[in-house]
């Protein structure tokens, strides 16, 4: 049985992914890039090489810049294995090579293993939680599920659809949306009154941003087709055995519409779970309401040898993730000996000039659209935990009796124990516990996470190549 | 409901890839997730959770929630999300919590 090698191994095929194997590759380095979906791209450029949606008019332009990732990547010498889940990382214990690490996937249901010596975790972002009442409901999807159901296989919705929340990707679907010819019947804005002069103070930097004129062009376009509702509170989904309508509360008066689609969006947040098993330090952004890996100029993060780089080191977006790629693909080169750092540092220039270009104005829609508390700190019955059915009740009464951290939680509710493992209910149990202990978010912490970081079963692990060691370990042999 | 956009509505009708759903024929297109053919055949859940045994469906489409768990040519728990159509792919319907089979 062979086992794959590589120098270095890139985990996630989205832009930070591709541009870090298609540099590393560049630099002689043997590269390795690892990618859960079947076609690279990531979310952001979900589909690119694959996408029935060809009108480059409707996708927009800022998509397609996602192919220019691809063709650079292929030509790149870097190997490729899409379709692959990552589930396990560990430090090499063999005793040759000495350095590196033992890393388990499984694709198509099989799993394997590969070594690597140095590890760079792109895997991004995903959307932060959005718990209101009915969220669990059928026909209630998140907004970047819904581009990505336009993005790879060309599905608009075809009746009644409520866009809800903040964030530019709720108005960037709805152009999209409008471009396909799909029609929405409201955007409701959960962005409370205020906001604009808290973000203010950072306008200067977003008027000279490359977000500005799209940006504007694109609410215009949005703002004369798709009736918008302002201050939106109370936000829930109604049905019973599935999306039936939404009610809201705004100016003063309640109302209730009737829907069969209610797309939420209330941000990103990076993807904690791989990066927090492998032992990385995080810290609380208090700026962004989420944890992000505690990493340097380079991507490195606190453990030697892995480093992060993309939307999975902390939000600043896809074009951002491109150079923080490159960066931390540099890095990795000069940490495997393929460059010194005199090199490493002059190549690296131009990427944080365009780094430092591509973040400009990102603190003034970071303040303008952070998600209200009241969406982040639900009450009542609302489920917090979607796999273990988990309500904000239960959790807030739990710390009642004295419950004071997620893990603790996880032991009288089961919350962050079903199958998405934490991914989308750690942010709000562990601000409602802040919450209700009155303290702050860093100190109540996370989910302690272990691998396998994405559920497998038996017969995947039975797969796993095995050696006359690892037999005996467990295998009562005759004499 | 979702539908699909002539480009993608052509591609699927000139080649569909046929699976059914809990026995009911449906034509996918070629590349779609399993989650994204429930869409389009207007199933916007695919499962009763576990706990409450209340209906659920694919959420996230990106292999985050877990809510598009299906049962995939008699495999329970596969995501629908992360699992490409296939000629002859039986897709069934989950309801509460899966067992272990001796």
């Amino acid at each position: 049985m062979t086992t794959t090698q590589c120098d270095l191994l890139v985990i996630g095929a989205g832009p930070a992914g591709l541009a870090a194997a298609t540099t590393a590759a560049g630099l002689g380095v043997d590269t390795l890039l690892l990618d859960e979906q079947p076609a690279p791209g990531g979310q952001i450029y979900r589909a690119i090489t694959t996408t029935p949606v060809t009108d480059r008019r409707i996708l927009g332009e800022d998509y397609w810049h996602g192919a220019s990732l691809v063709e650079p990547f292929r030509a790149s010498g870097a190997r490729y294995e899409p379709g692959a889940t990552v589930w396990a990382v560990s430090r090499m214990t063999a005793e040759s090579p000495d350095a590196g690490f033992e890393v388990a996937y499984s694709v198509d249901g099989q799993a394997r293993m590969l070594r690597a010596r140095h590890l760079l975790l792109a895997t991004g972002a995903q959307e932060r939680p959005f718990p209101i009442p009915g969220w669990t409901l059928p026909g209630v999807i998140t907004a970047g599920a819904a581009q990505i159901l336009l993005k790879s296989a060309g599905l608009v919705p075809s009746d009644r659809t409520v866009l809800a929340g903040c964030g530019p990707l709720l108005y960037l679907v709805a152009w999209q949306y409008l471009n396909a010819g799909a029609k929405i019947d409201a955007l409701l804005e959960t962005t409370p009154p205020g906001r604009m002069a808290q973000a203010l103070p950072h306008a200067f930097d977003f008027l000279r941003s490359p977000y500005l004129g799209k940006g504007l062009k694109l609410m215009r376009a949005v703002k004369a087709a798709v009736p918008i509702v302002k201050g939106v509170r109370n936000l829930r989904a109604n049905g019973a055995q599935r999306l039936e309508s939404v009610s809201y509360d705004a100016g003063g008066k309640t109302r209730t519409m009737a829907a069969e689609q209610l797309l939420l969006h209330q941000g990103v947040v990076p993807n904690v779970n791989l990066s927090r098993a492998v032992g990385a330090e995080h810290d609380w952004n208090e700026a962004l309401d989420c944890w992000q890996p505690r990493v340097d100029d380079w991507g490195a993060t606190t453990v030697a040898g892995i480093g992060i780089a993309g939307d999975g080191a902390g939000i600043a977006g896809a074009l951002a993730a491109e150079h923080r790629g490159r960066l931390a693909a540099l890095h990795a080169a000069r940490v495997l000996g393929r460059i010194d750092t005199a090199r490493r540092d002059r190549d690296a220039g131009p990427h944080r000039q365009a780094l430092a270009r591509a973040v400009r104005g990102r603190a003034f829609f970071d303040t303008l659209y952070k998600a209200p508390d009241a969406y982040r700190r639900p009450v009542g019955d609302t489920i917090v935990c979607r796999c273990e059915e988990v309500t904000a009740q239960q959790v807030r009464e739990t710390v009642a009796l004295g419950c004071s951290g997620p893990n603790q939680m996880k032991a009288f509710l089961r919350c962050g124990m079903g199958p998405c493992q934490g991914r989308f209910c750690g942010l709000t149990v562990s601000e409602l516990i802040a919450e209700e202990r009155g303290v702050p978010v860093s100190e109540v912490g996370y989910y302690r996470l272990r691998f396998p970081t994405k559920p497998l079963t038996l017969g995947e692990l039975a797969a796993l190549p095995q050696t006359d060691e690892s037999r005996q370990a467990v295998v009562r042999l005759k004499k | 409901m979702f539908k699909r956009l002539d480009e993608a509505a052509g591609q699927a009708g000139r080649a569909p890839v046929r699976v059914t759903v809990d026995g009911g024929e449906v034509r996918c297109r070629e590349g779609d997730s399993v989650a994204a053919a429930l869409f389009a055949s207007g199933h916007a859940d695919c499962r009763d959770t576990v706990v409450n045994e209340v209906p659920r469906g694919p959420y996230c489409m990106m292999g985050v929630c877990y809510d598009c768990l299906v049962t995939i040519d008699g495999v329970p728990n596969r995501q629908g999300c992360m699992t490409l159509v296939r000629e002859g792919m039986r897709i069934e319907r989950q309801r509460g919590a899966r067992e272990v089979r001796p």
